[in-house]
C-alpha cells in the first residue's frame, strides 16, 4: 500500500483501464490538451494520444449522447463531464436514452458507458455550480450510481464502473481530489463491487450513514464524540444505487440508532430511501426515530456564511447524533 | 453482401409495396384497439427509406426517430416481428418492450426507433464515431424529420461530426410538418439545408417521392464518405398522407395539397418507371401487392397468436446483468 491523492487513484483507474481494453476511450471538455479541468485525466493524451483521449467543444448533450451511440455498437466510452452540474445540460442523454436502450430494445442494446466528474457543493461557487445530482440519477431505472470518499474506493469503483455493462455514474468530489489515502500498488488490481457499503469505523451506539463528502465529516464528528464516549459506526455507503440494504440493516441492527448525513437536499433526496427502507425492515431495531442531516432546501448561496449554513456541517452531525442517543 | 446501389428495383417496390400494405394495416389495427400508445405512419415516405438501403450495404447502421416501422421493415426485420412490437408481443422486434416508436433489431444493423426528437441524432454521431475509431469502411444513415432541426441537440451533433469528420449522412425526411406546425411556421431559414452549411457539412436537395433520386444521390454521398470519412446531409422533401399520428385528423392542412403530393406518389412513379422500361408487366405488379397484402395479413395472424411478454421476466431488463437495486 501507499499513499497517493482522490485524484491521482481515478488518474490510476483511467490509465489501466485504457490499456487493458483498446474500446475504452476518454471523452470530454479540456479532457485531453488542457489535461483535466481538475487535473484527473493528466499525461493521458501524451500516453494513449488524440484518438482515445477526445477534447469536445462545450456541448454536454451532444457528446454525452455520442458516447451512448458509440456503447450501442461496443465501444466503453468514459464520459467526463467537468462538473455533474453541467451533466443537466445533458440530462435527456443521461436518463432517457442511456438507461432506457437495454428495456426498450428487449434487451438487444446495453449500454456500457461511465459518465465521471466532480459532483456536489464545492466552495463558493453558487448555485447553479454546486448541484448535488446523486437523488435525480439514482431515481432512474437503469442508471447505477456509486460515490467514492476516498481514494481507494474512488479507484476501485471507477475501474469497475468502467467494466460493468450498464450505464455508471461516478460521482467524484471536487473537495476530495487532494485528499489522501492509502491505495494498493498498481501491479495489484483494485476492483471495488458497485452496491457495496463500507464500515469506515465501527461503533456501537450510533450509525452514521453517509457518502462522498459526507464520509471525511462523519469520521471527523466520530473521533470528537468517543471524547464524549459515544461510540460512532461509520458506514460509507460508496454505492448509492444498487444500495447495499444488508450493509445498513447490520450496523443498524448492531448500533439501534441512526443519523444519515448526506450531500443533497433533504426533499426526496438519498436519506429519506435509507430511512424508508430502514423503519420497513428493521423497525424493531430502532430505539429512537431517525434523523437526517442534507443541505437547506434553498438554492445554494454564494456567501461564505450563507453556504457553510446551507450544507451539512459538524455541529449539525454532532447535535442530530445527540439526539437520537438522547444524551 | 450486395455492393450498394446495386438493389434490384422490383424488388424495392415490392418493398415499397410492403412497408404501405403494413402501415395500413397498422392503421386498420389501431383503430380495432389492437395496438397502444402512439402510432406514427410512413405512408407516403416510402421512397425516403427504401431509396436509401438501396444504396448501402446491409453491415451499414441505420438510426431514426419514431417514425421507424419503415425502417425495420426495409432493413430486413420481418413483417411479424414488426407487427408482433405493435401488438406488444413477444416475438416483437424489441420483445413488446419498445412499442411504435422503439423498433430495435441489431442483427439487421437497426438502431431504432427514438420517440424524442433529435435525441437519436448525437447517438448516430456515437455510432460514427465508433466506426472510425475502428478504421472501419462502414457509414451511419441518421434519419430524423424537420422538427428536430430547431433542436439543441441536432445542432450539437452536426457539429461534433463535422469536427471530427464522422462518415455519416443526415437525412431530412422533410415532409413540411412537424406534428401540426408546418417548417414555415417552426424555421428561421428559407430552407433546411442551409443548417447544414451552417456546420461546413456538404449539403443538397432531392426529390423523396422518385425512389431513383433518393438512391441515386445517397450512392454517389456513400461512395465520396468510403474513400474518405466526413458527413453530408440530404433534405429529402416527401409528404406524409396520413397525420402526425394515429389521433391526428391534419386539420392543418388543405385536400388540395395532399391530393397534389398523393399524384406523386412514390410507388406510382416507381411503378410507372418500370413499366415503361418493360421491367415491369400489370400482372407482376398486381401479384407483388397481393404478396404484400398477404404477408401483412400473415403478421397480424402472428402477432395475435404471439405470447405475451412474461411478467416475471419484468426485471431481466433494466440491467444487463440482471440487477435488482
Amino acid at each position: 500500500m501507499r499513499e497517493i491523492t482522490y485524484r491521482q487513484a481515478l488518474n490510476e483507474a483511467l490509465a489501466e483501464e485504457l490499456e487493458r481494453d483498446p474500446n475504452v476511450f476518454l471523452m470530454g471538455e479540456e479532457v485531453a490538451e488542457y489535461q483535466g479541468a481538475y487535473k484527473v485525466s493528466q499525461g493521458l493524451l501524451q500516453r494513449f494520444g488524440p484518438r482515445r483521449i477526445i477534447d469536445t467543444p462545450i456541448s454536454e448533450n451532444g457528446f454525452a449522447g455520442l458516447g451512448v451511440g458509440a456503447a450501442m455498437v461496443g465501444l466503453r466510452p468514459i464520459i467526463e463531464f467537468m462538473t455533474f452540474s453541467f451533466s443537466l445540460v445533458a440530462f435527456d442523454q443521461v436518463v432517457n436514452n442511456a438507461p432506457n436502450m437495454f428495456t426498450m430494445s428487449g434487451g438487444q442494446f446495453n449500454i456500457p458507458i461511465t459518465f465521471r466528474g466532480p459532483n456536489g457543493p464545492a466552495h463558493q461557487l453558487g448555485a447553479t455550480h454546486s448541484h448535488a445530482t446523486e437523488n435525480f440519477y439514482a431515481s432512474v431505472p437503469g442508471l447505477k450510481v456509486c460515490t467514492p470518499a476516498t481514494p481507494r474506493d474512488a479507484k476501485g469503483l471507477l475501474k469497475t464502473a468502467v467494466r460493468d455493462d450498464n450505464p455508471v455514474l461516478v460521482l467524484e468530489s471536487e473537495l476530495l481530489y487532494s485528499s489522501k489515502g492509502m491505495v494498493e500498488p498498481p501491479d495489484e488490481e483494485l476492483l471495488i463491487p458497485l452496491g457495496k457499503a463500507d464500515v469506515k469505523r465501527e461503533g456501537s451506539d450510533v450509525s452514521i450513514i453517509c457518502y462522498a463528502q459526507t464520509v471525511p465529516l462523519a469520521l471527523k464528528v466520530a473521533a470528537q464524540l468517543e471524547d464524549e464516549d459515544i461510540s460512532a459506526e461509520i458506514v460509507d455507503l460508496r454505492s448509492i444505487k444498487p444500495l447495499d440494504e444488508k450493509a445498513i440493516f447490520d450496523s443498524v441492527t448492531k448500533t439501534h440508532r441512526v443519523v444519515i448525513v448526506e450531500q443533497d437536499h433533504p426533499f426526496c433526496g438519498v436519506g429519506a430511501e435509507v430511512c424508508y427502507r430502514i423503519q420497513k425492515n428493521i423497525f424493531d431495531a430502532l430505539d429512537a426515530p431517525i434523523i437526517r442531516v442534507s443541505q437547506e432546501d434553498v438554492p445554494m448561496p454564494y456567501n461564505e456564511r450563507l453556504e457553510h449554513a446551507v450544507l451539512p456541517n459538524a455541529d449539525k452531525l454532532i447535535a442530530a447524533v445527540k439526539q437520537v442517543c438522547y444524551a | 453482401m450486395q455492393p450498394g446501389g446495386q438493389r434490384d428495383e422490383v424488388e424495392m417496390l415490392s418493398l415499397m409495396l410492403l412497408i404501405r400494405r403494413f402501415e395500413e394495416r397498422a392503421s386498420q389495427q389501431y383503430q380495432a384497439q389492437k395496438i397502444g400508445g402512439f402510432c406514427h405512419l410512413y405512408i407516403g415516405q416510402e421512397a425516403v427509406v427504401t431509396g436509401a438501403v438501396a444504396a448501402v450495404r446491409d453491415d451499414d447502421y441505420i438510426i431514426t426517430a419514431y417514425r421507424d416501422h419503415a425502417h425495420a421493415l426495409a432493413r430486413g426485420t420481418s413483417a411479424d416481428a414488426c407487427m408482433a412490437e405493435l401488438f406488444g408481443k413477444e416475438t416483437g422486434c424489441s420483445r413488446g418492450l419498445g412499442g411504435s416508436m422503439h423498433f430495435f433489431d441489431r442483427k439487421n444493423h437497426m438502431y431504432g426507433g427514438h420517440a424524442i426528437v433529435a435525441a437519436h441524432v448525437p447517438l448516430a454521431v456515437g455510432m460514427a464515431f465508433a466506426i472510425k475509431y475502428r478504421g472501419e469502411d462502414r457509414l451511419t444513415l441518421c434519419f430524423f424529420g424537420d422538427g428536430a432541426i430547431n433542436q439543441g441537440a441536432f445542432h450539437e451533433a452536426l457539429n461534433l461530426a463535422a469536427l471530427y469528420r464522422l462518415p455519416i449522412v443526415f437525412i431530412c425526411e422533410n415532409n413540411l410538418f412537424a406534428m401540426g406546425t408546418s417548417v414555415k411556421r417552426s424555421t428561421s431559414l428559407k430552407q433546411i439545408i442551409d443548417r447544414a452549411e451552417g456546420y461546413d457539412i456538404p449539403g443538397e436537395i432531392v426529390d423523396g417521392m422518385n425512389f431513383r433520386e433518393v438512391r441515386d444521390k445517397i450512392t454517389e454521398i456513400v461512395d465520396s464518405i468510403r474513400k474518405e470519412p466526413h458527413p453530408a446531409f440530404l433534405e429529402v422533401r416527401t409528404y406524409r398522407y396520413r397525420g402526425h399520428s394515429m389521433s391526428d385528423p391534419a386539420s392543418y392542412r388543405t385536400k388540395e395539397e395532399l391530393e397534389k403530393f398523393r399524384l406523386d406518389d412514390p410507388i406510382t412513379r416507381l411503378r410507372a418507371q418500370l413499366t415503361r422500361e418493360g421491367k415491369l408487366t400489370n400482372e407482376q405488379f398486381d401479384r407483388l401487392d397481393k404478396q404484400a397484402k398477404e404477408t401483412v395479413l400473415a403478421a397480424v395472424k402472428f402477432a395475435e397468436q404471439s405470447p405475451q411478454p412474461p411478467l416475471e421476466k419484468l426485471y431481466d431488463y433494466a440491467y444487463a446483468d440482471g440487477a435488482k437495486p
